[in-house]
């Protein structure tokens, strides 16, 4: 069976859109051979900075014929529509539909036989519009031509054919650009043409031509020369997985290469350090293994063997790192002579959000509200201000200027060296944690009320203001902090109501108060439970029982986080036990009557049963029993027993199976039938205590 | 020696790019007489890049980034500097070689130099144009920009024009081995006829970075700023025929807009323009840009044909 080859030779494309374009073209181009019939063995898809290569391998020579059916028409519909249906199908005359039976009459029926084509064919023309269509995020024209690549598109190779014979040219061309059998070699190194016949050539040709195909082959070269060449020397790599995909993005044929530079820089943090090495030049940097800091070498990734054996480069690349690391000490120093609360000031002139105010007004907030919060999590509470004064302020600093991500972590070294309390500046660091889902949270006291203060305040403002994430749009990045919320309080086991919080925040630092905001804080606690059901679904939790919890204590109404978390891990461990399925299972029963008799008899049977009107003893035990199980589970949920709540209402279970069991609820006497209902009600009720039964599955 | 080896005199670099453009078909041009923050503002190069007519040209550009003024005390950062600057209109299928070539005039071989095309998006806001292309590098230094025009003073390029912008102190820094751009040999010479960088340039660039951060007449500079607007406005405005088909006066026009945006420039390293009324110029400039390119349309230049 032929396989397929296809070269897109194109101007540098930008390392981070490489994986994805490979992606694309693999899926694009298969899915559209799938659906004109033409199955493939395997698809392989590769890039470099100047090539897409998709390989397809064992594809059928011809489409298979079809047959289409298309359905037309009554045959007793009106001409125009018989009219219509025959240009429709592309048929002559009615006489050659066929007539078919339905449940409403009969129907003309057009069968469409279409002879197989080449596939050659077929793949000119899909290839053809996937190079014209390509998603490139962003894409632009040059010269005088139409077509829009992501960068100057100069060759196609495609080729098409089985392994035993000379494949043929697949024949299409895109703005002027047609589809042969030649490629290039390495810019520099070869770059000359040359003819491909089939992959295996093709890979072996360019690998002589010095391109490396497979990025993930480039990969593995980087790292294991990088890994030698530090080993060599006595050091170790430190790795990096964006940097590694970048320089992998960056060249056809690596060449690794190792420079130093002036260890009196190893002064500067070793963070500012690996930012400015690695963000500014694409460097890797290395470390002591024994002490972990680095040193002064950098590692180096060059796209070609240079006839000077490197020299010349690894030269190059020591100045600019020398320039660019006298900037960084210049930055580090100059900073250092700075106090981090005199660079306050200058936040009255920034403007934060045009209607949450200046920075100053926003770390005045923070300041209020971390204050607030020191007492409820065993802070104290002056560090607690003093941390979350500071905790902005190296945003002012020339290396976060530089280097924003470095934020944090910057204020914590220039709080350390002006002297500040160790808890105040491992919380100006950590204050911003947790970043992500995978980042750690904060454990220190201080550190968890000024990262709370902070995330808060920044929930609580957007959300006053209005400024809340729409579908994929969450510009401030407040499902993030969020969830940061929810993690601090559930990992530190912090018994704090956010909606007292919030609303404390709301009226005290932001002096806002009134249903509207009161209506938003109700916007913030039910974009908090959305974050909570997520955050818990990934944890394998239920969400039906998430659901059934937060129906029956919400952040809305000021329930406290960790103990929704408490309540819906001790449901799912009753529902797993025999007591909590049956006792499940009497509920859905008695509920499901319930809702029969209710739709039938339009009215409700809420309201007390009557006592006197109990007939059986079986009626009598049940109301009994669940008295006892809801007092009793009350008692327990008030003391925030959740598993004591559970076992009460285990108790209810043979009551409910001997009710089942012995009495008959639709008997004919009203008054009996209405009291039994009512009783089956009650049994809703009761469970309500704990969570609401009803929206729990099975 | 040659003292007009690029490898060795600031001006012998500038000589040997000209050269190498002009042998291509460049028409080489002169700096444009005013003060702009990049050579993309010469007129042959924004009004240029607009319209149906094939352009190739290469200029010097001195460039005035009046914020970027360290008082003579970096060793790399300048309120001045030179920008060579070559368009080629429509772009040409080997402009890349082109460039790789040129490098190699100026004495950057790349069998020895690790060349890379790094992406960058070049937007320039006031200017209402963006395009794609790259930073290239040398042996991890960006020493030039690359970009392929894709929209100018809001209208789409067709065709597209390809902009290099080599930056030529760092050029030169690097092809001369000189880590301070004032130690820059300018003219080549060892002997008592040396002249550096330094000697042409520190005095200039210690007065006006105290201009610049200080002593700038804010007043009068946002009286400019208002004049310079209002008279590119008038100059449209008076500058269309009757029937709104030809324009006579794009190119008068659009000196005022070059020199609006330097004014505002020079009020921003003044630091008297908040961030939120910073916007607001920008988008003045940006209207003044884009009613220029609308005028350049209907110039004979801009391919006009009525």
């Amino acid at each position: 069976m032929p396989d397929l080859l296809l070269e897109l030779l194109s101007e540098e494309i930008p390392a981070r859109m490489q994986a994805q374009a490979a992606e694309d073209l693999r899926r694009l181009v298969t899915q559209r051979m799938a659906e004109a019939g033409l199955s493939h063995e395997g698809a392989r898809v590769f890039v470099t900075p100047r090539r897409l290569t998709l390989s397809v391998h064992g594809i059928p020579a011809r489409q298979p014929d079809r047959r289409e059916e298309r359905k037309g028409p009554k045959v007793d519909a009106p001409a125009p529509a018989i009219a219509g249906f025959l240009r429709a199908a592309g048929l002559r005359s009615i006489a050659e539909a066929k007539v078919r039976p339905d449940k409403k009459g009969d129907f003309y029926v057009a069968v469409i036989e279409k002879k197989g084509r080449p596939a050659i064919e077929v793949i000119a023309e899909i290839l053809r519009d996937v190079v014209r269509g390509f998603p490139w995020p962003k894409s632009m024209r040059w010269g005088d031509g139409t077509l829009s690549w992501v960068r100057p598109l100069h060759s196609i190779l495609a080729t098409f054919g089985p392994e035993t014979e000379e494949p043929e040219i697949v024949s299409f061309a895109v703005d002027g650009i047609a589809a042969g059998n030649e490629t290039r070699g390495h810019r520099f190194m070869a770059p000359a043409a040359f003819t491909v016949r089939r992959f295996d050539d093709y890979v072996a040709k360019l690998d002589a031509a010095k391109v490396m195909l497979d990025p993930a082959r480039r990969a593995q070269t980087i790292l294991a020369d990088a890994r030698n060449l530090a080993f060599a020397q006595g050091c170790e790599l430190v790795e990096d997985a964006w940097l590694l995909s970048e320089v992998t993005g960056l060249v056809e044929w690596p060449v690794v290469l190792m420079g130093c530079f002036d260890p009196a820089f190893l002064s500067i943090p070793n963070e500012v350090i690996r930012a400015t090495i690695r963000n500014n030049q694409k460097c890797f940097v290395l470390r002591d293994p024994e002490t972990g800091k680095l040193v002064n070498k950098f590692v180096v990734v060059a796209n070609e063997e240079a006839s000077d054996g490197g020299r010349a480069i690894i030269a190059g690349n020591e100045r600019v790192i020398r320039a660019r690391l006298a900037d960084a000490k210049f930055f580090y120093e100059s900073d250092l002579k700075l106090r981090l609360e005199d660079r306050l000031p200058r936040f009255e002139h920034i403007i934060f959000h045009e209607r949450l105010g200046t920075q100053a007004e926003r770390v005045a907030r923070i300041v209020a509200l971390a204050g607030r919060i020191a007492p409820l999590v065993g802070a104290d509470p002056a560090k607690t201000e003093r941390a979350a004064r500071l905790c902005k302020a190296d945003l002012l600093t020339e290396v976060v200027g530089e280097f924003p991500e470095l934020q944090g972590l910057m204020g914590r070294y220039y709080a350390e060296a002006q002297g500040e309390d160790a808890s105040v500046a491992r919380a100006i660091e950590d204050h911003y944690k947790p970043r992500g889902p995978e980042d750690p949270v904060p454990r220190e006291p201080v550190s968890v009320a000024v990262a709370l203060a902070d995330k808060i305040d920044t929930l609580v403002g957007f959300w006053i203001a209005g400024e809340t994430p729409t579908g994929s749009k969450d510009p401030y990045a407040l499902r993030r902090a969020a969830l940061g919320v929810i993690r601090l309080i559930l990992e530190n086991a912090l018994p704090i109501s956010l909606r007292a919080v919030a609303e404390w925040h709301a009226e005290h630092a932001m002096r806002v108060k009134g249903p509207e905001t009161a209506r938003a804080l109700d916007g913030l606690m039910a974009f908090f439970e959305d974050r909570l059901a997520v955050q818990l679904r990934e944890q394998k939790a239920r969400h039906d029982l998430v659901d059934s919890v937060l129906s029956n204590a919400s952040l809305v109404a000021g329930h406290q986080l960790l103990l929704i978390v408490r309540r819906v891990e001790a449901l799912g461990r009753f529902l797993d036990g025999d007591d909590g399925k049956n006792l499940l299972a009497g509920f859905k029963r008695a509920t499901s009557i319930i809702r029969i008799e209710e739709r039938k008899d339009k009215r409700a049977y809420a309201g007390e049963p009557d006592a006197a009107l109990y007939r059986l003893p079986e009626e009598r035990a049940l109301a009994a029993a669940i008295d006892a199980a809801k007092h009793e589970a009350s008692a327990a949920v008030a003391s925030d027993d959740f598993a004591g709540a559970m076992r009460a209402m285990a108790k209810l279970r043979p009551e409910v199976d001997a009710f089942f069991d012995k009495v008959t609820v639709n008997v004919d006497d009203a008054r009996l039938r209405e009291n039994r209902l009512k009783l089956l009600n009650q049994i809703r009720e009761a469970t309500r205590v704990v969570a609401d039964f009803s929206r729990i599955e099975g | 020696m040659n003292p007009l080896d690029p490898a060795r005199s600031f001006q012998g670099l500038i000589l040997a790019l000209q050269r190498y453009w002009a042998e291509w078909g460049c028409v080489i041009l002169q700096p444009y007489d005013m003060e702009v923050g990049a050579g993309t503002f010469h007129p042959a190069t924004t009004l240029r890049a607009l319209g149906p007519r094939p352009w190739n040209a290469a200029y010097v550009q001195p460039s005035r980034r009046p914020k970027d003024g360290r008082y003579g005390e970096n060793p790399n950062r300048l309120q001045h500097y030179y920008q060579f600057q070559v368009i080629l209109k429509p772009s040409p299928p080997d402009i890349q070689d082109l460039y790789l070539n040129s490098l190699v005039a100026i004495g950057i071989d790349p069998k020895i130099h690790d060349i890379r095309f790094v992406e960058d998006d070049w937007e320039s806001p006031t200017l209402g144009a963006w395009g794609l292309g790259w930073e290239c590098w040398c042996d991890g230094m960006e020493v030039s920009q690359f970009t392929y025009f894709q929209q100018v003073a809001g209208f789409e390029c067709a065709p597209v024009s390809g902009e290099l912008t080599y930056g030529l102190e760092r050029l030169a820094m690097y092809v001369q081995g000189v880590d301070r751009v004032f130690d820059l040999n300018f003219n080549g010479r060892d002997d008592d006829k040396k002249v550096t960088y330094g000697d042409v340039f520190l005095q200039a660039e210690q007065e006006y970075s105290r201009h610049n951060f200080e002593f700038a007449d804010t007043a009068m500079l946002f009286e400019q700023f208002k004049m310079a607007e209002a008279a590119c406005r008038r100059y449209l405005d008076l500058g269309w025929s009757a029937d709104r088909k030809r324009h006579l006066m794009a190119l008068p026009a659009y000196d005022q807009c070059i020199k609006a945006s330097h004014i505002f420039n020079l009020l921003d390293a003044r630091g008297v323009i908040s961030v939120t009324e910073r916007q607001s110029y920008i988008l003045r400039v940006r209207e003044l840009a884009k009613a220029c390119g609308e005028a350049w349309l209907a110039t004979e230049g801009g391919g006009a044909t009525c």
